[in-house]
């Protein structure tokens, strides 16, 4: 499992790849907390993009929960992007796709989100 | 091992209200419009194979109360909830008396319990009932729902012979040959899972449990109690997403978790146990199609697991 981050504008994505399990959602929280710290202001977004995420297990889906609620407090917002046909139906069984909005791709997550960070980068 | 579910449904004992049975005929009837049903048996025929869960069956509404019957063996009651009472009525009309009962219970909460003044046998002089638990508070929280001003029959007014035995858990036991162990679960005042095993089968009895995923001890502890059963009957009361937010620390499971547990222990059936009240039969059916579905997409190398959702009434032969 392994993340990649790119800012844009007031939105960070954060691009996940591999598997969400048991053995490695302790060190997938560990890689949020520096970008969930700085998710503290109006308009902050942390956009996970899952496009690359094999599978999810219920302890993933705790941190999710957990770092969801953490942005929130702090006045920022988590979205999902880019889930594919076995995490989105992991989403739709848990009911976690009733918690986080989900968008079809991170640029899609980032036009809802912050549209004029999206047109920006695209100028740039 | 037989296991005969008596009560299913968790927290209160619920019923079918006209509404849900009239939308339930409703859609049977637009089904067999057209089909010429000439008999009571063509009637059924339909009933079981056009219809599907929800709509032929009912889950039924009775709190939490399951019946073991191994071969050779003392059956053996799982908890005391309101199905107890159709136990109870079944054994009154039997000629085979008097009896003994064994009595296991996961906890003392009151929908675990409170079939207990309403169990016929209680009431027969010369039947015996052995309650077994972990908890110290076994024999006042039954004699506390029968004192006054709750219930008009006080307890020491039964006329069956009831005793009250301490099980110490971790500990493995002989109850009219059926081994018991017993494991301590994370529920408001502690509730206790238990492995019963005869004839080389394994059953697993884990209601009313809430599991701590931040923890990956907990988890393996779990897997390990669970090892290769044969069936594993399991708190699915809420669904994960509420398991962990606004329903945390209420103590109780998710679909999801059980079917990640069986597959981590190698069990071979899972049944998805203590329902909701709020949810209708349709939305029960909904969480045990997600769990078969779950369990086929992440299955991988592994032998299926069998999903099952208990209802009231439900037998199945281990």
């Amino acid at each position: 499992m392994n993340i990649t981050d790119r800012r844009i504008g007031k939105a960070v994505v954060l691009e996940v790849t591999g598997r969400i399990d048991n053995d490695t959602s302790e060190a997938f929280r560990l890689l949020l907390v520096p970008f969930l710290r700085d998710c503290n202001g109006d308009g902050d977004r942390l956009v996970l993009d899952f496009a690359g995420v094999d599978y999810i297990s219920s302890v993933g889906l705790r941190v999710l929960m957990l770092a969801a609620k953490q942005a929130k407090k702090q006045g920022g917002t988590v979205v999902l992007a880019g889930l594919h046909s076995v995490v989105k139906e992991i989403f739709e069984i848990s009911r976690f796709n009733l918690v986080f909005q989900c968008f079809a791709s991170a640029r899609d997550a980032l036009a809802a989100a912050a549209p004029r960070a999206l047109a920006a980068s695209k100028g740039a | 091992m037989r296991v005969r579910f008596w009560g299913t449904r968790g927290s209160l004992p619920v019923a079918l209200d006209t509404a849900a049975l009239q939308a339930k005929l409703v859609e049977a009837l637009l089904k067999a419009s057209g089909k010429s049903l000439r008999s009571a048996a063509e009637a059924r025929q339909f009933i079981e194979h056009e219809l599907d869960f929800a709509g032929s069956h009912t889950f039924g509404g009775a709190s939490p109360c399951i019946e073991v019957e191994p071969p050779g063996a003392a059956p053996l009651i799982l908890d005391l909830g309101s199905g107890v009472r159709g136990l109870g009525a079944r054994d009154m009309g039997r000629a085979d008396r008097p009896r003994t009962y064994n009595v296991l219970m996961s906890h003392m909460h009151w929908d675990h319990i409170m079939g207990f003044p309403f169990f016929g046998p209680a009431y027969v002089a010369g039947n015996h009932i052995r309650i077994y638990g972990c908890h110290a508070e076994l024999e006042h929280a039954l004699r506390r729902q029968q004192a006054p001003p709750s219930f008009p029959v006080a307890f020491d007014r039964l006329s069956a012979r009831i005793e009250f035995v301490l099980l110490e858990p971790g500990r493995r036991y002989d109850i009219d040959g059926i081994a018991v162990t017993g494991m301590l679960q994370a529920h408001s005042g502690d509730s206790y899972a238990y492995r019963l095993e005869h004839g080389g089968r394994a059953l697993i009895y884990a209601t009313d449990s809430e599991h701590k995923l931040e923890d990956p001890r907990e988890s393996e502890a779990f897997a390990a109690f669970f090892r290769d059963a044969d069936m594993v009957i399991f708190d699915a009361m809420y669904s994960l997403a509420e398991a962990v937010s606004v329903k945390e620390d209420w103590g109780h499971s998710s679909n999801v978790v059980g079917v990640e547990l069986c597959q981590l222990a190698g069990a071979k059936h899972l049944v998805l146990f203590h329902h909701e009240p709020a949810f209708d039969d349709a939305a029960i059916a909904r969480i045990w199609r997600d769990a078969v579905r779950l369990e086929e997409i992440t299955r991988g190398e592994r032998a299926p697991l069998r999903v099952s959702a208990a209802y009231d009434g439900l037998e199945i032969d281990l």
